[in-house]
């Protein structure tokens, strides 16, 4: 009794904190324990009994973003070696819908929230700004499934893209100005036009979970 | 469906003066001598009044574009339609009949087809199918809906009385001509909302919604027309479920033939590399056949140009050479510009045959109201279901566009022309109700919806330009999503289009697209390859010079097993020549594009980058904000003379950078570049 009372206090405290409604709460539970094997905690390794993540060609920044400390609000930078099924709902509320019923401000936050989790995935070294390293790798790993895409052709790709956020971002530069990197705020000047409220979400409702084959 | 196998328009022009062939030696007479001059009026007839309407038609278009005013508050097509009831009048006063219709044979056999063809290739498909359960719920149930209520309401219509009984229809009448006035139009939607823009979802709903409800309509319609001619004694239920299934069998069946004609097409196009000439042709023949086929066949013809184009454009045109796809496009648009621009006159000439109709005030008022209502109501009730499930909820104001926006046109009308007067004796108050129905919702409806798309507040669509950043950024989005589709353990969306797409790679591309293309196909390529080309088209045609006196052309192209790619760079940069820009030159680096793209790069960079015989390039950042190219003070290498200015031909638009800038990195570059690579020590110069 005692067990179910704070179970169900857990998942209200749950609920109120990451947003999900305590069906979507059991039904992520479960799947937690099938990707930790029964552990309370996940680490890296058990990312790999995922089976079609193999497929995905930026598998490693994306199992990186669950583990990142900035996305699990626990520091400015670094990873964490393993986490709770409370972290693991943090990460996964960052793809929930945006109710569009909330005041606009609610709205922005959210989507603000989830472009930072975005921005997270590309600024590697946590430095706050997207280098031109860093983007070279983003696009080198998306294009990294085409074998015969050369490394020279991806680079070239993220030196344009580059060229064009300075150019979204700064606008005029000086002479000798030098284009440092991506920051936050221009990151959202770059997604200015673009609706990410309408993509980057997943539809938490009915949802079975399916084996995982080791 | 019953077409109408009617050759092309014209009646001849009444009172043209028709001179008989002058018969030379006719008996009895003097020969008459050589004849200098003769008036051949009938045998260039038909083609000449064909020719005639669509110069007419596109002169029309021509003067209403003089007026900006003009064309901002009034869609093309009311001005179209106008003039057409303009023309009309004249005909009919010059030659006391009326002629020049709009016959439906035509009309489905050569004025549709190319509109339908020409949205189905252009569709957004990802969009398309990121709202695939929308669009067909509202086709096919909107449609149903609509037709039921409408044929029903009017039947109680008269039932009360309001509708003169000198109109005999009966219950099926009544449901056939609800069938044919419910669906909305492709032509009349694309015309008016066009020229709105309203953000894409709700286009694509609005616009997919009146391309998918051709089979319902072409179901609705055969099924109504066989009941009609049966006798409403006769009809059995079986007939009903037979209705039902042949509803199935119509869309699924047109979408199958177009389907086939796309993979067919997909499939030539890979093998034309010799014979590029064809290509365009191959494009508009496989789909026009696809047309004519689910014609033959009693299926959808909509469904299946649509599923053409939508299923072969991806292969098609990474098989094609990049002219042709530029004579693809253009020529699409052309038509179907022009096609859509004769239905309409025509739509306005065909209203002036008072011959064809018959005029009941309570069966057109009951109509108007009706179909508006209905609609209204239909969608309303169908968004409140799909809201339950869409991630997207459409709000209010959507819904409120999507009634309004519901507009019945060309289609409509050719329906109601082909119906059969013995068969069906109220045949001419329906042409007339049609009638009014199609100028109410093109004028009346197309005008205002442009105020009421503002007042509303309704999203619109910002023209994005193709960016880099959103294309690398989307599918950064469409991977991440996955992955946590897989994490989470859910199929949902994101995991069938994932799977979709590696089937796609691994069988389906390999098959249809041609080596080379399948190789190095790749979105974000394409969209970073077609930026490229476009900012050097745009260099170029800005005045800037990139042949140097060294006068280079790009030698023969290395093939894909030739030469390593860095020695061929190299001894491009040794001679220090420039390239010679030319669009045959991209169309041959075409076939083994990744190598000869960073070629190109190289050339083009080390042909402006080469301190020794070229000018170096400088973009002020003064270009950043001015709208005319200015020159540049060239930076001065120590130790040469300077060369004077030289015309930064960069950007006319602001906010752009000079389009001449070297993506590859390593090299020197014109500004700002240098964020990131900052210039090095100038070479001794040789």
């Amino acid at each position: 009794m005692g067990a179910a009372h704070s179970a169900s206090a857990e998942v209200r405290e749950l609920e109120g904190k990451t947003g999900f409604s305590s069906d979507q709460i059991e039904q992520l539970h479960r799947r937690f324990k099938q990707l930790s094997g029964d552990q309370p905690t996940i680490r890296k390794e058990n990312f790999n009994n995922v089976p079609d993540l193999e497929l995905n060609p930026i598998r490693s920044k994306i199992v990186r973003a669950f583990f990142d400390n900035r996305n699990l609000r626990k520091g400015p930078s670094g990873l964490a070696d393993e986490i709770n099924f409370e972290d693991f709902l943090t990460i996964m509320s960052y793809f929930r819908p945006i109710d569009p019923t909330l005041g606009e401000e609610q709205v922005e936050l959210y989507r603000k929230e989830k472009l930072r989790f975005l921005f997270h995935m590309y600024d590697s070294d946590s430095d706050g700004r997207i280098t031109l390293e860093e983007y070279r790798n983003v696009v080198e790993e998306l294009l990294s499934g085409n074998p015969h895409i050369e490394k020279d052709s991806a680079r070239s790709i993220a030196d344009g893209a580059m060229m064009e956020a300075a150019s979204v971002c700064v606008g005029q530069m000086e002479p000798d100005q030098v284009y440092e990197g991506i920051t936050f705020e221009d990151f959202l000047k770059i997604w200015q036009g673009i609706d990410i409220e309408t993509k980057m979400h997943i539809r938490f409702l009915n949802m079975e979970t399916m084996a995982l084959c080791h | 469906m019953l077409r109408a196998a009617l050759p092309l328009l014209a009646l001849p022009l009444a009172g043209a003066a028709e001179e008989p062939p002058q018969k030379p030696g006719s008996p009895g007479e003097l020969p008459p001598g050589l004849v200098l001059f003769r008036w051949q009026w009938h045998e260039v007839e038909a083609p000449y009044l064909v020719a005639l309407w669509i110069l007419v038609a596109s002169l029309a278009k021509i003067v209403f574009h003089l007026s900006r005013k003009v064309t901002s508050l009034v869609p093309e097509s009311c001005l179209l339609i106008l003039l057409g009831l303009v023309l009309g009048g004249i005909v009919l006063a010059v030659a006391k009949k009326a002629e020049y219709q709009l016959e439906p044979g035509t009309f489905f056999l050569f004025l549709l087809p190319p509109i339908v063809l020409d949205s189905g290739y252009f569709m957004p498909s990802r969009l398309f199918f990121d709202n695939l359960g929308a669009i067909l719920t509202y086709a096919v149930v909107g449609t149903l809906w609509n037709a039921f209520t409408t044929g029903a309401a009017l039947w109680g219509l008269q039932q009360a009385g309001l509708v003169a009984p000198k109109v005999q229809a009966g219950f099926l009448d009544f449901l056939l001509f609800g069938s044919l006035i419910s669906a909305v139009d492709p032509v009349a939607v694309l015309a008016v909302f066009e020229e709105v823009h309203v953000n894409e979802t709700l286009f694509i709903i609005v616009f997919g919604e009146s391309l998918l409800n051709d089979a319902v309509t072409v179901v609705l319609y055969k099924v109504c027309n066989s009941f009609v001619e049966m006798g409403s004694a006769n009809v059995q239920a079986t007939d009903y479920l037979k209705g039902v299934a042949s509803l199935f069998v119509v869309s699924l069946g047109g979408a199958a033939v177009g389907l086939v004609f796309a993979f067919l097409l997909a499939l030539t196009t890979r093998f034309t590399k010799r014979v590029r000439i064809i290509e365009p042709l191959l494009v508009f023949l496989l789909a026009y056949a696809a047309y004519l086929t689910a014609e033959m066949a009693s299926l959808s013809a909509i469904l299946a140009v649509t599923m053409c184009g939508l299923g072969c454009k991806k292969y098609v045109e990474a098989n094609i050479s990049h002219k042709s796809r530029t004579a693809v496009k253009y020529t699409m648009k052309t038509l179907a510009s022009c096609a859509e621009t004769i239905i309409f006159m025509l739509l306005g000439i065909s209203a002036v045959d008072s011959s064809k109709w018959a005029w009941d005030s309570g069966l057109v008022l009951g109509t108007l109201i009706f179909i508006l209502f209905f609609r209204a109501l239909g969608v309303v009730l169908q968004t409140w279901v799909l809201n339950q499930v869409r991630l997207v909820p459409l709000d209010k104001i959507d819904q409120v566009v999507m009634s309004y926006g519901g507009l019945r046109g060309a289609v409509a009308f050719a329906l109601v022309i082909l119906l059969d007067r013995t068969k069906v004796p109220a045949k001419d108050y329906f042409v007339a109700t049609t009638i009014v129905v199609v100028f109410f919702t093109v004028i009346v409806q197309g005008l205002t919806i442009k105020p009421l798309v503002k007042w509303l507040k309704v999203k619109r669509s910002e023209h994005h330009k193709p960016t880099l950043n959103q294309e690398l950024h989307e599918h950064t989005f469409d991977h991440i999503l996955a992955a946590v589709e897989d994490v989470v353990g859910h199929h949902g969306y994101h995991y069938w289009r994932d799977r979709w797409e590696q089937f796609d790679k691994k069988y389906l591309s390999q098959l249809l697209m041609r080596r080379s293309a399948y190789r190095i196909r790749d979105e974000i390529w394409d969209v970073y390859y077609r930026l490229n080309i476009r900012d050097a088209i745009s260099f170029v045609d800005q005045g800037g010079h990139v042949l140097s006196s060294a006068g280079l052309t790009l030698p023969s192209m290395p093939s894909r097993n030739s030469v390593a790619e860095t020695s061929v760079t190299n001894l491009l940069r040794e001679s220090g020549s420039g390239a010679c820009l030319d669009l045959q030159v991209i169309d041959t680096v075409r076939s083994g594009r990744d190598r000869e793209d960073a070629v190109m790069h190289h050339l083009l960079c080390g042909g402006l980058y080469k301190p020794r015989r070229r000018e170096a390039l400088r973009c002020a950042q003064a270009h950043a904000s001015s709208p005319h190219p200015q020159p540049v003070q060239r930076r001065s290498y120590p130790g040469r003379a300077a060369m004077g200015t030289w015309q930064c031909t960069c950007l006319q638009k602001p906010r752009r950078l000079c389009p001449w800038t070297c993506r590859q990195a390593g090299t020197r570059a014109c500004h700002p570049w240098r964020a990131w690579h900052p210039l090095p020590a100038p070479r001794p110069q040789l």
